[in-house]
């Protein structure tokens, strides 16, 4: 490079910030390569299931699968439309 | 027993079918018998980079058809006598490679041959996990960028997950990572991921770096193998790739930018 180039140059370093970008999302990668490939289609049937009596979005659903020590937890958790929750209230 | 290695990446681009070419050449140079195979089935690429393009008869979907017997397939090379090319097919799809037909096809040649270098497609679809499930050893060919790294990354996690050895429990692949492209230049300025970098982030030992270097184009151009080329960087590194494959000790060469005169670093080329 030459010396005009040289006091030209203004450029910030991106090569730090392509590396912790990758750390960043290697590590998220790594965390869901265990994940089951039945996930899915478990979330699936689920909704098919759940909204046969109420009325709800696969976004509703949060399938969670968690590792301890030698214990997998597997975490489900529905989150019902508000009437629905209000005419649960009523009923009681 | 012949070593089944497979070259992979993921991304497409980063020089996989280069890199099996000059491999296949440096390994067959140093007197082991060896044969590298196309598994791109639909895109063939290696019979041009290797220059025997117009010699192709059968293919690799003709001997997995019993169109055709493996002798009749595969192409002497010509500079090499030890190197033979088995190329794929142009016009059938990726659907014909059975894991049963590859396995035949790997066996038989493992009774002739030292080596069996298979060329990976991009992708992670059945040509590419066809091509590494039989692997004994695998070299991951990665580029100083986001994209390629993460694509490498995702590819060490199906050899571990997929392959034939990770799913019958045996001792796993031996993965060894080639980075190529590299630009010493552009690492300094802080532009590019550097060799350490992309070691620390796929964590598998590293087996040689090829720098970035016009005689890559040109050997591709002739087809001839750029490990042909003793006076081009490229082909070095290569040359360095294969013998500390079979174990030599050969230090890292071309991972600093060279020292330029002052005058030129004033003026500029």
């Amino acid at each position: 490079m030459s010396l005009l180039n040289y006091l030209r140059r203004k450029k910030k370093p991106t090569a730090s910030v392509a590396k912790e970008r990758l750390q960043i999302i290697l590590a998220r990668e790594h965390a869901g390569r265990h994940e089951p490939d039945y996930l899915p289609a478990l979330k699936q049937e689920l909704l098919d299931v759940v909204s046969k009596y109420v009325k709800v979005d696969l976004g509703d659903i949060k399938v969670n699968l968690e590792r301890d020590g030698d214990c997998e937890i597997l975490e489900l958790n529905i989150s019902l439309p508000e009437e629905v929750q209000e005419m649960l209230v009523n009923a009681d | 027993m012949a070593r089944v290695i497979v070259v992979t990446s993921g991304k497409g681009g980063v020089g996989k079918t280069t890199s099996s070419a000059s491999f296949a050449t440096g390994l067959a140079l140093r007197g082991n018998k060896t044969v590298v195979i196309d598994f791109d089935v639909g895109l063939r690429n290696l019979d041009l980079i290797m220059g025997c393009e117009r010699r192709v008869v059968y293919d690799f979907v003709n001997v997995l058809n019993n169109e055709s017997t493996l002798k009749q397939a595969l192409i002497k090379d010509k500079r090499c006598d030890n190197l033979y090319i088995l190329p794929a097919s142009q016009t059938r799809d990726k659907e014909a490679l059975t894991q049963e037909g590859v396995e035949r096809i790997l066996n038989e040649l493992k009774e002739d041959f030292d080596y069996i270098v298979c060329d990976s497609p991009a992708g992670i679809e059945k040509g590419a996990l066809m091509a590494l499930y039989f692997a004994d050893e695998a070299i991951v060919v990665t580029n100083p960028e986001v994209s390629s790294v993460r694509d490498s990354d995702r590819i060490l996690g199906i050899l571990a997950a997929k392959s034939k050895r990770a799913i019958d429990g045996a001792e796993p692949i031996k993965e060894h990572l080639v980075i190529t492209r590299y630009m010493p230049k552009r690492v300094e300025m802080g532009e590019m991921l550097s060799v350490d970098d992309v070691k620390e982030l796929l964590s598998i030992p590293l087996l040689g770096v090829i720098p970035e270097s016009e005689s890559v184009l040109s050997a591709s151009n002739a087809g001839v193998p750029v490990i042909h080329d003793k006076n081009s960087l490229s082909g070095q590194a290569y040359s360095d790739v294969v013998s500390r494959f079979m174990g030599e000790d050969t230090p890292m060469r071309f991972l600093n930018v060279e020292k330029t005169g002052l005058l030129k670093r004033i003026f500029g080329t």
